[in-house]
């Protein structure tokens, strides 16, 4: 990413600058658990993007799991106890 | 160790110093401030006690003989309320919670193809080297970078509503979208413990 061209042909319209997007990959590098522990300067932009789906990915797969998990818990408890938690809860 | 330690403060004022648009600046503030927002604990509290309040709802009812078909359907019904129950708690100031709250109506429908893209998608990225392959002889470094570019239209399609957005933003909402879903965890985590904490103590010991 030597280059450093302002003006780019891919999105219509606002000239979107190379530090720009260095600036956005890097945000959602910090982001990242994965990158972020190890030396941060060296990451390339694609394998950033790589980590970032596999990360959506596995925290999609998280709340799926996690909906599944307090669908039964909300399923299994019967009324009474179900106003009982809830009235806990609300505090 | 301690090269790492000095290397991120120097990245961070490096970032600083650079002379950046006016605009990206405020945008550097209001993604800063959405960032925090999803760690407070307070939004956390927000969204938990409405998306209590959401599966009070949700709820088909305590039904002793779950049949096998009813759960995943209630866990799909979970999710989405949670979902939505996140892109209200971001106040509709990023694209992929309007898309979450515009889409509910479309999701009957759309469910199938969603599930179908999910599954692909986790099989593996190389589904997307199957598109038509966006090499052409000349071509800048960076954003135009054909990996790049495939990599970022495959995030675009998992974070709601940025198929078709340009990489800036795709990026952006990405940010943003990433910060939620960790909220989003970390709450349901806590409403799971409690439920079940709850249950386990109301319960005798075994």
């Amino acid at each position: 990413m030597s280059s450093r061209r302002s003006r780019s042909r891919q999105s219509g319209g606002s000239r979107i600058t190379d530090d720009q997007i260095n600036e956005l990959v890097s945000k959602l590098q910090q982001l990242l658990p994965e990158i972020r522990d190890r030396t941060s300067d060296k990451v390339s932009s694609a394998k950033v993007l790589q980590e970032t789906c596999s990360y959506i990915r596995s925290l999609h797969r998280e709340v799926d799991d996690l909906s599944e998990r307090l669908s039964e818990l909300l399923a299994t408890t019967d009324t009474a106890q179900a106003a009982i938690i809830r009235s806990l809860l609300m505090q | 160790m301690a090269s790492i330690l000095i290397s991120n403060p120097v990245t961070n004022s490096d970032r600083s110093k650079k002379k950046k648009k006016k605009k990206i600046q405020e945008k550097d503030h209001n993604d800063e401030h959405n960032h925090i927002k999803w760690k407070s604990e307070a939004q956390q509290q927000i969204y938990s006690s409405k998306l209590e309040q959401a599966l009070s709802q949700v709820r088909l009812g305590p039904s002793p003989s779950s049949p096998s078909a009813e759960v995943p359907r209630r866990g799909r019904a979970v999710h989405e309320a949670a979902d939505r129950v996140l892109a209200v708690a971001a106040k509709g100031r990023t694209r992929w919670s309007r898309a979450i709250l515009t889409s509910r109506l479309k999701l009957k429908f759309q469910k199938k193809h969603k599930r179908q893209r999910v599954v692909s998608a986790a099989t593996g990225s190389s589904r997307s080297s199957s598109r038509k392959p966006k090499v052409s002889v000349l071509r800048l470094k960076g954003k135009s970078l054909p990996a790049v570019q495939r990599k970022v239209r495959v995030l675009g399609r998992l974070v709601p509503g940025c198929r078709k957005q340009p990489l800036p933003v795709i990026l952006d909402e990405a940010t943003d979208y990433i910060a939620a879903l960790e909220m989003q965890v970390r709450a349901m985590t806590a409403l799971a413990d409690r439920l079940s904490g709850a249950g386990s103590s109301s319960a005798p010991p075994s």
